[in-house]
């Protein structure tokens, strides 16, 4: 069975890996670019972008993970995840950059600081809904024509895609891996015959 | 669909989630808008907004209160990170004002004067989480009973010395271990030996862990502590006095990161730490006049 790299460099790895394992997933921690060989998809956790970003390049995984990236190895990114693929970063650093695999703008925080955190059911476009946590959470502004929405949320300003997909880059602005409900997880690697 | 009525802030799961976001991090202090910038830059996860570090605490003496608000919001507009401040000790009054000032965690911390010698802060009410500090499991419970949703070692902070904040990650570890292999029936006369709630107590025996994130703070002053305290069981590091009281903050504060993540990569570890140039001066514990790990019970 293929391997599964969770990006250890800062975050919520541990719930990541227990999600990943309880599927029955191999996990590997990425923490330096020879982890990357033995993969065959990633997931970025959540965690804090700044952070994450910082110490992507300072351990040499960002050059050959864009080139994985460009390859079309699948990745799932979850928060900060979210933030580090998404192709346009608003509310950023003034030196912001990203991977640019998926095809969204996300506002950082665009649900507000960690008082306006918040829980609430994620409703999925193929039916029914999954509960979703969203802690200092990206929000999506903008999609491309090629991003597919899978689940939306509604904070009174009308349904706003909160669990998309871009080919082989998937993304939630929530995290999945807090709760015990497996279905992000399990439609990413079942899509992509990593289970 | 219509806007959905089961919403709701301020959830523990919300409020330890932000905790479980920083581990593998470093939060440090900073007492102005330069500091927190150049911790942002370093990699930091979050920043401790506070007037002055524990060292200066230390050494001015007097009465140590929450920060002026107008400091904080300066901090809070210039770095994306997440930014705490911290409260005295039972001073719930604080831990509203810094509430209204939608910082995104409060410190209930021995660092500034305790308010209260009795009572912490109720933190249930709260939208905002907490974080305190602890020598001992039966502490820790406690501050985790009263609504704290990350713990933190207490160590003595504004030494530069870790040997305390050692002492208190072996002690909550070594205690864990002795409720996980404790006879059932053992669990209420330990409960009552901890002076913790029997619920958290039966909790820990059971998962082996605490019910929130477990962090280190109080004398870090180098690389090699960092991953000192990563390898005893530490989610994450608290750095004080350790950056901005060193010769050169900008790199300490860039290596204390490297080795908070590689923590179990020596060969990295000795890497950053290589031409650092001098770590804070420090102080032995023994030889202090006022112990702050001993504010809070």
């Amino acid at each position: 069975m293929p391997a599964i790299g969770v990006l250890a460099l800062q975050g919520d790895v541990r719930e990541h890996r227990a999600t990943l394992e309880g599927l029955g997933a191999r996990v590997v921690e990425v923490r330096s670019p020879r982890d990357l060989d033995v993969i065959a998809g990633l997931v970025i956790p959540g965690g804090e972008s700044t952070a994450i970003l910082h110490l992507l390049v300072t351990s040499g995984v960002r050059a050959p993970l864009q080139e994985r990236l460009n390859d079309g190895m699948p990745v799932l990114g979850t928060c900060a995840g979210m933030i580090v693929m998404a192709r346009h970063v608003r509310d950023g650093r003034s030196d912001q950059w990203s991977f640019g695999s998926l095809d969204v703008t996300v506002r950082r925080n665009g649900y507000g600081r960690q008082v306006a955190s918040f829980e609430a059911d994620v409703a999925l476009s193929s039916g029914g809904s999954i509960p979703g946590v969203f802690i200092r959470a990206p929000r999506i502004e903008e999609w491309g024509s090629g991003v597919e929405v899978l689940g939306t949320c509604n904070r009174g300003d009308g349904d706003a895609p909160v669990w998309v997909r871009d080919g082989s880059v998937w993304a939630c602005s929530f995290h999945p891996e807090l709760t015990a409900d497996q279905t992000v997880h399990r439609t990413f690697l079942a899509a992509h015959g990593l289970l | 669909m219509s806007v959905n009525e089961n919403s709701t802030v301020g959830t523990a799961r919300v409020k330890r989630g932000l905790a479980d976001m920083l581990r593998g991090g470093v939060i440090m202090d900073v007492v102005n808008p330069e500091q927190a910038k150049i911790a942002e830059d370093a990699g930091a996860v979050a920043v401790m907004a506070l007037e002055r570090v524990p060292s200066d605490i230390r050494r001015d003496g007097g009465v140590a209160r929450m920060s002026d608000p107008q400091m904080i919001r300066e901090i809070q507009e210039t770095v994306t990170i997440p930014v705490m401040a911290k409260a005295r000790i039972g001073h719930f009054a604080e831990a509203q004002i810094l509430q209204s000032l939608d910082v995104d965690y409060i410190d209930e911390s021995e660092v500034l004067t305790p308010a209260d010698e009795t009572n912490h802060i109720d933190k249930w009410p709260f939208t905002v989480p907490f974080v305190c500090g602890a020598t001992n499991l039966g502490e820790a419970l406690r501050r985790i009973g009263e609504g704290a949703c990350m713990i933190r070692s207490k160590g003595e902070a504004g030494t530069g010395n870790i040997v305390e904040a050692v002492r208190h990650l072996r002690t909550i570890n070594e205690q864990m271990r002795r409720l996980r292999a404790a006879d059932e029936a053992e669990l209420y006369a330990l409960a009552k030996d901890l002076q913790a709630p029997l619920p958290l107590v039966l909790e820990v025996a059971q998962t082996g862990a605490l019910p929130v994130p477990l962090f280190c703070a109080g004398g870090i002053a180098t690389p090699a502590d960092a991953s000192l305290v990563m390898q005893l069981g530490a989610e994450a590091v608290f750095v004080g006095s350790g950056i901005f009281k060193s010769e050169d903050p900008n790199r300490m504060a860039r290596a204390i990161v490297e080795a908070t993540t590689h923590f179990r990569d020596p060969s990295i570890v000795a890497k950053v730490s290589t031409g650092l140039g001098a770590a804070m001066r420090g102080a032995e514990t023994a030889s202090l006049e006022q112990r702050l790990a001993e504010r809070g019970w």
